[in-house]
């Protein structure tokens, strides 16, 4: 068990298995996505949600029934999730419920990089955050201990470079939180658990009066330290996360405060501490959360040029920023940029939107890669989902010629994620032009790589499960044309299709399946065991009861 | 406190995640502190990947700063120049070129050579290097790589310092 080398996601994984987590639920979403499939390999119950804002609710249910709950997601997966986060914070949880975020500064694989640490602030949670794996898993059970403790879901902050670096993990002798985890029982606790405004009135009085309480913790507990250096005591350092470490190694002979707990900030230590030095230097990566809540305290600070609020921080930049330095930053040799495979499914669809001089609505995943040379054929690009509300938006206003050349594209998981309602809407308010969307339905979430989700009809763990249709769902909502293609095997055939649909003043989706070049084989393999376990469960539910398939 | 700073660069699907984990892991069993980081993402799609791993008595940072590098190998003759910024000045550089192309079994094993190549240099024992293979790799492909990196270390062992 001592001295494993681990990456960020692993260590959570193990200590959510080591505290008795009774369900991980989340949407995959890099960084985050190895926890849930470590978790899994672990011997954890791990499950994919369609998506964020559902998995938030089901390990909140979880925790209402007083089990140990995580979810995680990246951190623009909060945003989904964010309606049932700020209620779940006046509700509280029975038992514990730990919300991972995974932030992605430099943005290595998201769409933007926005700064997690606000919404802790916005809905009133605490929120730890570990600067490497050792800390992610101390700290992981340190979030389930405070959940528990306060009754409070806690946000877990990762960042890109937490969640994937691997640094060396000793796990807790006899492992996991101090108390075993309780067996899941339902108490009623309608005032509790109802949020409507009567009792959502005194539920927010009772969160901010927690708030206060971890306050007061936050200022001694454990997760805060100062670590006084040889030095001369003129510089003192707050720092959290990756860039403490960075810090550390910039500057080792500065004091340092330690921040581990980053909401509610422990503001009287800090200014102890700021007290005790010539200098108080405030390093974090992205927005200036702490320099600026430490300012409003009345603690004065420095903290980095504005610069320095793009990208990840490393060790060079905090050298930099220490030494208060603007010049002009080396921009670092990009090199290849990634690009659809080969034999990927999805280029006869590009090579055709780009034949047609499409305007494309299009969405993310790796299917994002048609906005790359050759096709550069993708046009808007904003949210999972985004696709189909944008491309019925330019629908409506764009004059016929030009609204007639707007497709929206979306993978399958994409779909599921947050394209069902799009189509709803696309049915509720057509355009005047009708409209075309095309799923490109690779059998996995490629982008994370290769998870299950509802339209695969496998679970996280590949097993077999209830299998959404795409093109049933088109149907059931009433779009009129629903076709579905391999438009790899069938070019031309794609291309009359996407002619006449375009021409076309109705409603349309296309389903353009084929599965994704790199995740085919195991497809297979999964498919053949799925098959083996359906005829065993069909000549089972001959002899006794219907059978577990649909579990 | 000496830290040692290596990183390996490539495309996606080169296998330069996997040299880094069998380095990170070498270090591991020879009871150093060590750390690795990469970034994850759309490396399976071929773009640019590079992986870093330190090790020494305390590693603090987990990423080796820009032009900090003290050894830089790289699997894509292409990312040669690409990567090259991220080697300190007298750095040592291990590119493709190195090992020749014909005493390489399987070219699949280049990770390996080249990881057989940088023991040369560092100190720690090739057997900890062999043993990380092993586990790394699954079992059909242990002889190959042991014969990679004996190649390796011997290309290496033969040039002198390459600089
Ligand atoms: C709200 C949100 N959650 C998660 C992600 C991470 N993510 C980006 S695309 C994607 C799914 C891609 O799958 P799919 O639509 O099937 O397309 P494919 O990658 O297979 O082409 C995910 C999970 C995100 N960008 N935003
Ligand atoms: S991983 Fe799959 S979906 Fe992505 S580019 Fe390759 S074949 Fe296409």
């Amino acid at each position: 068990m001592d001295r494993q080398l681990l990456s960020g996601d692993e260590a959570v994984a193990l200590a959510a298995l080591h505290t008795g987590i009774a369900l991980g639920t989340g949407y995959p979403g890099t960084p985050s996505t190895e926890i849930l499939e470590t978790f899994d390999a672990l011997g954890g119950r791990a499950q994919w949600a369609p998506n964020e804002k559902v998995a938030l609710e089901v390990a909140l249910g979880a925790a209402f029934a007083n089990a140990r709950a995580l979810v995680t997601m990246k951190h623009v997966g909060l945003n989904v999730a964010a309606d049932p986060l700020f209620t779940a914070a006046y509700t509280g949880v029975g038992g514990a419920l730990v919300v991972v975020t995974a932030d992605d500064p430099g943005m290595s694989s998201s769409q933007n990089e926005q700064d997690n640490r606000r919404y802790a602030i916005a809905a009133g949670l605490p929120m730890i955050e570990p600067s490497d794996s050792q800390e992610a898993y101390d700290f992981f059970v340190a979030a389930v201990e405070m959940s528990e403790r306060w009754h409070i879901p806690v946000l877990f902050r990762m960042t890109t470079r937490v969640c994937h670096s691997k640094s060396i993990v000793a796990a807790r002798a006899g492992g996991g939180a101090s108390a075993p985890a309780p067996r899941p029982h339902f108490e009623h606790d309608i005032n509790g658990r109802v949020m409507i405004p009567a009792n959502a009135r005194p539920a927010h009085r009772r969160l901010r009066a927690k708030l206060a309480e971890i306050g007061e913790w936050g200022e001694t507990c454990p997760l805060n330290r100062v670590e006084r250096s040889g030095g001369d005591g003129s510089i003192g350092i707050v720092a959290s996360g990756i860039s403490y470490m960075h810090a550390v190694e910039a500057a080792p002979d500065a004091s340092f405060l330690k921040i581990g707990l980053v909401n509610p900030l422990p503001i009287e230590k800090v200014r102890t501490f700021a007290a005790s030095v010539r200098r108080t230097f405030v390093v974090e990566e992205g927005d200036p959360v702490i320099a600026d809540s430490l300012r409003a305290a009345g603690i004065a600070v420095d903290s980095k040029p504005e610069m320095y609020r793009f990208g990840e921080l490393d060790v060079a930049r905090v050298r930099r920023i220490l030494a208060g330095d603007t010049s002009p930053e080396v921009a670092s040799a990009r090199g290849k940029p990634p690009e659809l495979c080969p034999a990927c499914p999805y280029h006869t669809v590009y090579a055709t939107l780009q034949k047609h001089d499409c305007i494309v609505a299009g969405d993310i995943g790796c299917y994002s890669l048609g906005v790359l040379p050759p096709y550069k054929a993708m046009d808007t690009c904003v949210a999972m989902g985004a696709s189909i509300g944008v491309g019925l938006g330019l629908r409506h206003v764009l004059p016929d010629e030009e609204a007639r050349r707007v497709v929206s594209i979306i993978g399958d998981s994409t779909f599921v994620h947050s394209g069902i309602s799009g189509l709803v809407e696309m049915a509720y308010n057509p355009p005047r032009t009708g409209h075309v969307v095309i799923v490109l339905d690779n059998g996995t979430t490629a982008m994370t790589g290769q998870q299950e989700h509802p339209g695969t009809g496998r679970r996280l763990d590949h097993g077999p499960t209830n299998q959404l249709s795409i093109e049933g769902l088109a149907t059931a909502i009433g779009i009129p044309s629903v076709t579905v293609i391999d438009a790899y095997a069938e070019p031309e055939e794609f291309d009359r299709l996407l002619q006449q649909r375009l021409a076309a003043t109705e409603l349309s989706v296309i389903v353009a399946r084929r599965p994704c070049i790199l995740a085919a084989a195991d497809i297979r393999k999964w498919e053949g065991q799925a098959a083996e376990f359906r005829a065993r469960a069909a000549e089972q539910s001959a002899v006794c009861e219907p059978g577990e398939e649909n579990r | 406190m000496s830290v040692t700073n290596v990183v390996v660069a490539g495309l996606g699907g080169q296998g330069v995640i996997k040299a880094s984990d069998i380095l990170a892991d070498t270090a591991l069993l020879a009871g150093l502190d060590v750390k690795k980081s990469e970034i994850h993402g759309m490396s399976q799609r071929g773009g640019s990947v590079t992986s870093d791993v330190r090790f020494g008595t305390a590693v603090l940072s987990p990423m080796v700063p820009r032009g900090e590098a003290d050894y830089l190998l790289v699997l894509a003759e292409s990312e040669v120049e690409v990567a090259r910024p991220l080697l300190r000045a007298g750095g040592i550089l291990l590119s493709p070129d190195l090992i020749p192309d014909a005493d390489l079994t399987n070219k699949r094993s280049l990770n390996v050579a080249l990881l057989g190549a940088l023991s040369h240099y560092l100190d720690l024992s090739p057997e900890l290097f062999l043993q990380a293979v092993r586990e790394a790799l699954p079992e059909k492909l242990h002889a190959v790589n042991e014969r990679a990196f004996e190649l390796g270390r011997k290309v290496a062992a033969g040039q002198g310092t390459i600089r």
